[in-house]
């Protein structure tokens, strides 16, 4: 854009140049985080990927040797794309309905005066507390055949209706747990907005749902992305809630590997899948980011 | 009845009163600035005016409609914030063009008149630049821009030119009084620059912790202020404490120091305790056998058009300003006499609150 400037205007501001020479003190200060995720993070990740090239041998359950097999029969078999594609359809809707609600709630939040901000922001927070599983089981419970739900369904006429078990349900409970990820990147990034920005476009004599969306929505869009992203990356990997909630049937990537590795004892072909996850959310996240990062790295800085 | 009209506005934070008991009419048309040290509650009562902060207390009308509680998308003012308060994802021309865009003028009618709002402020050029990336002084004249492009009939103006350089500042006072002639646009401006306020003003309001103290045309500020605090505030000024030694209808006889000073005030008793106040730039220098006063230059400063001596002598050191008519100037150490005319001398009640503040700025 300031390429088509006025030759009267200054150029645009340049990226400085440092001074290329190696300074010591960042290496050091980093070295116990870089230890700490090399031995934990990159190690584990590096066996696994060795092992998805292995040979599987069912009869004998024996690993070796190098193969792509697994990787052939992930993308040939139906089965698996089918599950991928359930995956992100499940991730995508839990994080489109996390910034439906998280947003919202967010501002809500950021405007409210101090005694019920803190109250609120705890309950929001609460959940964090309590363990994924007790909390998938929390669901179940409420929505098995003998639940409360349904004894509401029944007294009300309506019927019995089949709760658990169903895509549906694995959404709720993964927007459940997931909303905090959403609240607190965008409650930050409402903090750092100036009130009287806003304040500027309703004295044009906006109104406030257009303020809000041409002036404050633009500004928490980082805090927005980098909430969908946590939130996606969450649930694309989820297990417990899948698990617990969708059953035997509606299963979801990651209780495809727990499968092949602890029914199957297929372990290279655990591996492979979830070697085939980590790109596939790896590839989506960064061109989701470059899509609207990019877009607004100029503006906001 | 008046265009812009507070009737006993305050402002309470807690215990603390930001704004007490502001009373203020504004007609169609004029502008008027209110001037008052920081913390004074400028702004708080402009925001008042803006609906972003509600009155503790007191009704603010608008031609005749009570706006009190009214929303600020409604009351159709242009506003600078002091903190500029630009949209930081918009270009300069969207900034700028937002207003337009709410009062839905069509798109061919923005793009010119954007235009004309940034070539008023001299920022043509920086149309597709963001905010973060100009200066402080560009930003401030964006949000100029921004409020004026939508021709509002109020526009409140919250420090507009505190940020630019004395040229660019003058160049735009200028502007914004062409504006204010040809529109008919009201204004209320805030700013802590004197000079500022009286060059442009219809009207200056002095307030002083939350309260007005003075409303009046700026010449009359000046040279009336009603409290020792404005005639400290406003330019510099020599405050000389004294006793009334004699008293006649319509005049009297201070005495400053077992110095005799005679001044034009009616009204004041024999034994009654006052402060004179003198502009320095109504003093004169003469010879010493033909002063009031008679002292040494202690100090004397170059300020281009004029000299500022600090003569000391029996009352202590005084302040004296004189236009540098070309003539060669007293010497440092110098013997020098004090003459002015008793009419100048302003005279206030009871005893001087705190040492003059000898750091405020001269009055061009
Ligand atoms: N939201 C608030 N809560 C509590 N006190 C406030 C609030 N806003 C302003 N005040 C107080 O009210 C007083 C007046 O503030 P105001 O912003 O009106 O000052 P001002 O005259 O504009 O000063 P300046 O020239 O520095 O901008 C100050 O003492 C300030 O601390
Ligand atoms: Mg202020």
């Amino acid at each position: 854009m300031s390429a088509s400037l006025p030759d009267t205007a200054p150029a645009s501001p340049g990226d400085e140049t440092p001074v290329r020479r190696f300074p010591i003190a960042p290496l050091f200060l980093s070295a116990p985080a870089v230890l700490l995720f090399a031995a934990l993070v990159l190690t584990p990740l590096f066996l696994t990927a060795l092992l998805s090239f292995n040979q599987f041998d069912y009869a004998t359950g024996r690993t070796g040797g190098f193969t792509l097999e697994h990787y052939l029969a992930v993308v040939t078999d139906e089965y698996y794309l089918e599950i991928f594609l359930r995956t992100f359809r499940i991730s995508a809707l839990a994080t489109a309905i996390c910034v439906v609600i998280g947003v919202p709630e967010a501002y809500i939040l950021s405007r409210m005066t101090n005694p019920w901000r803190s109250i609120f922001l705890l309950v929001i927070l609460a959940p964090l507390l309590v363990s994924v599983v007790v909390r998938a089981f929390g669901w179940s419970m409420l929505l098995g055949p003998e639940g409360p739900v349904n004894g509401a369904l029944i007294a009300l006429g309506i019927g019995r209706m089949k709760l658990l078990y169903s895509e549906g349900t694995v959404v709720v409970a993964l927007v459940h747990v997931m909303l905090p990820f959403m609240v607190i990147p965008v409650w930050t990034s409402l903090q750092k907005l100036d009130p009287a920005v806003e304040q500027a476009a309703l004295s044009f004599g906006a109104s406030r749902a257009t303020a809000i969306v041409r002036v404050v929505a633009p500004q928490i869009l980082p805090g927005i992305l980098s909430g969908s992203l946590i939130v996606f990356g969450l649930s694309a990997s989820a297990f417990a809630i899948p698990g617990l909630l969708g059953g035997r049937r509606l299963k979801m990537v990651a209780t495809v590997v727990y499968d092949q590795y602890l029914s199957d004892l297929n372990w290279p072909m655990g591996a492979a899948v979830a070697v085939i996850l980590l790109a596939a959310n790896l590839i989506i996240m960064l061109t989701y980011h470059r899509m609207v990062e990019g877009h607004y790295r100029r503006r906001l800085g | 009845m008046s265009f812009l009209e507070l009737k006993n506005i305050t402002k309470r934070y807690g215990p603390l009163t930001a704004v007490g008991d502001v009373s203020l009419s504004v007609e169609k048309g004029e502008f008027v600035s209110l001037l008052g040290p920081s913390g004074c509650g400028k702004t708080t009562t402009l925001q008042m005016i803006a609906g972003f902060v509600e009155p503790s207390a007191g009704t603010i009308r608008l031609d005749g409609r009570d706006i009190t509680r009214a929303k600020a998308n409604s009351r159709g003012l242009g506003i600078v914030f002091q903190s500029y308060a630009l949209f930081p994802h918009m270009t300069v021309f969207d900034n700028v063009s937002f207003g337009l865009e709410m009062q839905r003028v069509p798109r061919g009618e923005r793009k010119p008149r954007v235009e004309e709002a940034l070539s008023l402020v001299h920022l043509s050029p920086y149309a597709k630049r963001y905010p973060r990336e100009l200066s402080g002084g560009q930003r401030q004249r964006v949000a100029l821009a921004r409020a004026l492009v939508i021709r509002p009939p109020v526009l409140l103006l919250d420090e507009p030119l505190s940020n630019l350089d004395a040229k660019l500042r003058e160049a735009m006072q200028f502007e914004l009084r062409e504006i204010q002639r040809k529109v008919g646009t009201t204004t209320v401006m805030v700013t802590h620059d004197q000079a500022e306020a009286f060059s442009i003003s219809d009207r200056v309001v002095v307030m002083e912790a939350g309260r007005i103290t003075q409303i009046d045309q700026p010449y009359r500020i000046y040279e009336h202020p009603e409290t020792e605090f404005i005639s400290r505030f406003v330019g510099k000024t020599n405050l000389l404490p004294g006793k009334v030694a004699s008293a006649t209808g319509a005049g009297a006889t201070v005495s400053l120091a077992g110095i005799a000073v005679p001044v034009e005030t009616a009204g004041l008793s024999v034994g009654d305790t006052v402060t004179l106040c003198i502009r320095p730039e109504k003093l004169h220098l003469t010879a010493p056998s033909n002063g009031l006063l008679t002292g040494r230059v202690a100090d004397r400063f170059f300020l281009g058009s004029q000299w500022l001596y600090h003569i000391d002598g029996p009352l202590g050191t005084i302040m004296v300003v004189t236009p540098n008519d070309g003539s060669t100037p007293a010497e440092q150490g110098a013997p020098v006499g004090l003459e002015w005319s008793p009419s100048v001398v302003r005279v206030h009640r009871g005893a001087m609150a705190e040492a003059p503040d000898v750091a405020l700025e001269v009055t061009g």
